[in-house]
């Protein structure tokens, strides 16, 4: 062959011809349980494809016209046609529980993840960790640790791809979804938007990286802006006046947030709900979707007012508030990064307090 | 029971003095004619300008994806090729392509009318059909549109400044052309069987498209209404799709997909009817499990309309939701696979030969098998959040649309070509185009396949370098591919004037359509026929055969 081409191009020809991915790397705890039922199927597909690649196969060769020049009319066969009714039906059963299992367990996170905010906008990743680390279309995570991340798109419909970890979550205008996963291997990795958003659809990707542990707390400790997220929201808490209402003073307007998060609240209308992400975020903007009972809707909107990332701030903040609004003021958050503590109320991890952190 | 039928032979074969195509003459008896056939062929010269100007869509497509940069296209203008494409493949192509033109053409004849029902509504649906055409066009001249074939809101209300109010109108004109298409054949089918045509001695053909008629009339109005949402929305604002407004963005994706998924089975439903057609001729037998085939088409139709969610899986639905359409998902698997295995022992004991058509249907036996079972991939909950919205998606509906649908138009318009032109295609070269067809099909949309399990999105104007060998094989498929599909424009273009004649029954079938002249008259009948036998009666058509040939000696 080298006679006949030239060599460079030779081993070019070569390398790319052998040199390209035909499998996504298998790197979180997901990843080897998405594997085995894609497997599963494709070998039920290859058995399908090849009984009815036989059948036409065999009877095209054994009954065509130059050796069976005689068709023999058959009316049909119940027990034929129920046969290949329910062994497709049965397989197409084990298919189903077994993808609901793998789904429920993508789409439930353990109760010990590591929550990371992300906002989807034309077109880029904002990646929030809660220390106060800010990243455009890349995601720094530690291995063998469970994150979850919150997402929302400040304007159209992303769609989140980590295919290395078989993830995919829609980020979707005006409303919270959460994805997880369980990294197993340092790498870095494709993060791809994979629903259509627009002109730069395809630039809408980006890298994560997963690292080990000690790699992690490095990194987080080097790369903090030195505000947590909490911290910003407290300012903006004072800045758009909530304090005002939301406060402990005995006439205050507005119920008093401090534990609120993870808890229930009755509503004017008698139903009761969990205060979630995303029961905070649509009372900022939104108050009369839900009434709280005993509070006149007083409350103004904030639509337009605040921000995806300063909606989030504030979440964060009010999540974070167990006794009263000083708590975060004194964490020095330059000091130390996201070890996990896995058991503040609502799940959600919270940076460590500082040495010496008092709880006014 | 068996049956010897040997094709006639067609030295002597005459064409007819009189016929509806040469009754009139003239542009005006064609734009101005109420006659179901002439409809049909006015359909089947749009839709084929349709589909090539989508296949030029297709083809800038590969070529751009032949490189991991956008170097060829632009990102916009790589935007708006795949909208332009998607948009008219699905809404100028494949939606009418069996039933407006095959279906027009044979609805009437095979269960023993005159015309259509509404032979008015049905010049009237083409017209819509041209109309709407000229709306995209423009659309497309005027600088396109690039929300993707999917409208998907916000971005199509609020973030784009192309022709999407046009687009959308186009649409939603289209989508009456191809109601008023479902209500006529529900009309027809119920109220104008010859005496004896009972339902059960219907060809599958008619089953086929009255499952896809019901589907038309009773999904299309929700895709109008969504498209007029999403027009006020973006012309006045009204917020039904706006989060800012408290609308629900995802209540568009309901809404879509509630036509669109049952929309998928108005494009495979008629090619499932060109099939049983086909392999019962050419293997000279009846369809195996008449009545399993017929309901089966019924059961995808009902079924059909319980599964739009399963596009929504990884957009937070609630997660039991999902559990529930993943279930109804599985099930309307099962009709196809019926369906599929159905044909399979339709060849037992047959007496097979080989034409073009049959080749064409063992080309969608195969492609529409493989583009069901990965189908079963995707409707399985956890395997579909890796899958969704990327490339395997792309090769999974290809391969239903193009290797299903459209392999299924071809054997349909090669098989019924004698019957509506009155000639033969060239058998030999178009065997050749048959393969051509396949080979390059399964080259194009293979790769995709493992290019979606790595993870490559769709809708990318540019990728990461590692996936590019794939997309090479791609493009170089689809080269072939688009042989294959020039070729049939060609020879059966050179056919009209030199093709055989063909004589009113060249493949020995047994439907009614096969029993008159070719090219039938404007009437079809001479008188109305009285149906004696089932469908696919090979022994009446012996017997018939005989004692003609005994009139005649």
């Amino acid at each position: 062959m080298q006679h006949f081409i030239s060599p460079v191009l030779w081993q070019f020809l070569v390398k790319w011809l052998t040199h390209f991915a035909i499998f996504p790397p298998e790197a979180s705890t997901i990843a080897p349980y998405a594997d085995a039922l894609y497997f599963f199927l494709i070998v039920i597909s290859v058995i399908g494809l090849g009984a009815v690649a036989f059948l036409v196969a065999f009877f095209s060769i054994r009954y065509r016209q130059s050796r069976n020049p005689v068709a023999t009319q058959i009316e049909g066969s119940t027990l034929l046609e129920a046969t290949w009714t329910i062994i497709p039906l049965i397989l197409f059963m084990i298919t189903f529980v077994w993808g609901a299992l793998l789904y429920f367990r993508i789409y439930s996170p353990p109760p010990n993840a590591m929550n990371i905010y992300v906002v989807g906008k034309q077109w880029m990743w904002k990646i929030e960790h809660p220390g106060g680390q800010h990243e455009i279309n890349a995601l720094h995570i530690p291995i063998d640790q469970p994150i979850q991340l919150t997402l929302i798109s400040q304007d159209v419909f992303h769609s989140f791809s980590v295919p290395a970890f078989r993830v995919k979550r829609e980020v979707i205008p005006g409303r919270y979804n959460t994805v997880w996963f369980e990294a197993t291997r340092p790498g870095v990795y494709h993060l791809f938007c994979t629903q259509y958003c627009g002109t730069l659809h395809s630039q809408m990707i980006g890298w994560v990286y997963a690292m080990k542990p000690e790699d992690y707390q490095a990194w987080a400790a080097g790369s903090t802006s030195g505000h947590s997220l909490a911290q910003n929201g407290e300012r903006l808490f004072a800045s758009l006046g909530c304090n005002s209402c939301h406060n402990s003073t005995p006439n205050a307007h507005g119920p008093n947030l401090a534990n609120v998060y993870g808890s229930h609240v009755q509503l004017a209308n008698g139903q009761v709900t969990t205060v979630d992400d995303a029961f905070l975020r649509d009372t900022i903007l939104n108050p009369t979707l839900h009434e709280v009972a005993g509070y006149a809707p007083i409350m103004p909107t904030y639509q337009g007012q605040v921000s995806e990332d300063g909606l989030i701030d504030l979440v964060e903040y009010i999540k974070r508030l167990d006794s009263n609004y000083r708590i975060d003021q004194t964490i020095d958050n330059s000091a130390g990064q996201p070890v996990q503590t896995g058991a503040t109320p609502g799940g959600t991890s919270a940076p460590p307090l500082a040495p010496g952190a008092v709880k006014p | 029971m068996s049956t010897i039928v040997s094709l006639p032979d067609q030295s002597t074969a005459r064409l007819p003095k009189v016929s509806y195509l040469n009754k009139e003459y003239g542009l005006k008896s064609w734009l101005l004619t109420g006659d179901h056939k002439r409809i049909a062929v006015l359909y089947m010269i749009s839709i084929t300008f349709f589909f090539f100007i989508g296949g030029a869509m297709a083809a800038l497509i590969r070529l751009q994806l032949l490189t991991p940069y956008s170097d060829l296209l632009a990102e916009d203008t790589y935007n708006k090729v795949f909208t332009a494409h998607g948009l008219i493949m699905v809404f100028f192509f494949l939606v009418p392509s069996v039933p407006a033109t095959i279906g027009n053409f044979l609805i009437p004849i095979m269960v023993g009318a005159k015309d259509l029902a509404f032979p008015k509504i049905n010049l009237l649906s083409w017209y819509l059909y041209v109309a709407a055409g000229i709306m995209m066009l423009c659309v497309l001249t005027f600088g396109g549109v690039d929300t993707g074939w999917t409208f998907t809101t916000p971005l199509s209300t609020h973030y784009l400044n192309t022709n999407v109010v046009t687009a959308g109108l186009a649409v939603f004109v289209a989508g009456f052309s191809s109601i008023f298409t479902g209500l006529n054949f529900i009309v027809t089918i119920h109220r104008m069987r010859a005496p004896g045509m009972t339902w059960f001695r219907l060809p599958l053909f008619v089953w086929s498209h009255y499952a896809a008629s019901i589907l038309m009339v009773l999904g299309t109005p929700v895709l109008a209404i969504t498209l007029v949402l999403v027009v006020l929305e973006r012309t006045i604002g009204i917020g039904v799709f706006d989060p800012t407004k408290g609308g629900d963005p995802l209540l568009f994706q309901h809404l879509f997909w509630f036509y669109s998924h049952p929309a998928v089975y108005i494009m495979i439903l008629p090619g499932m009817g060109v099939i049983s057609e086909v392999i019962s001729t050419f293997s000279r037998k009846r369809v195996f499990g008449y009545t399993a085939v017929a309901f089966s088409s019924v059961a995808i139709a009902v079924f059909g309309f319980f599964v739009w969610a399963h596009h929504m899986f990884i957009m937070g639905i609630s997660n039991y939701s999902a559990l529930v359409f993943s279930l109804l998902t599985m099930l309307v698997a099962v009709p196809s696979a019926i369906k599929i295995f159905n044909w399979a022992a339709t060849l037992y004991k047959g007496s097979i030969t080989f034409e073009t058509p049959m080749l064409y249907a063992f080309g969608f036996l195969g492609l529409f098998t493989i583009g069901g079972l990965t189908g079963v991939f995707l409707g399985s909950l956890g395997m579909d959040i890796h899958l969704t919205e990327t490339y395997f998606i792309v090769a999974h509906f290809h391969f239903v649309m193009v290797g299903g649908m459209l392999m299924a138009y071809l054997a349909g318009v090669h098989f019924w070509w004698p019957k509506i032109t009155g000639r033969m295609y060239p058998e030999g070269v178009s065997r050749l185009a048959a393969v051509t067809t396949f080979i390059g099909f399964v080259l194009t949309f293979f790769p995709q396949f493992v290019l979606g399990y790595l993870g490559m999105p769709r809708r990318y104007a540019a990728y990461p370098p590692e996936f590019q060998v794939l997309n090479v094989f791609s493009s170089a498929g689809a080269t072939v591919l688009g042989i294959g599909y020039l070729l049939p424009l060609l020879y059966l273009t050179w056919s009209l004037k030199y093709g055989k004649i063909a004589g009113p029954n060249p493949w020995q079938a047994t439907g009614l359509e096969w029993q008159i002249q070719s090219p039938p008259l404007t009437e079809n009948f001479e008188k109305t026929p009285i149906v004696t036998h089932e469908a696919y009666d090979y022994e009446w058509l012996a017997n018939k055969t005989k004692n003609e040939v005994t009139t005649v000696g």
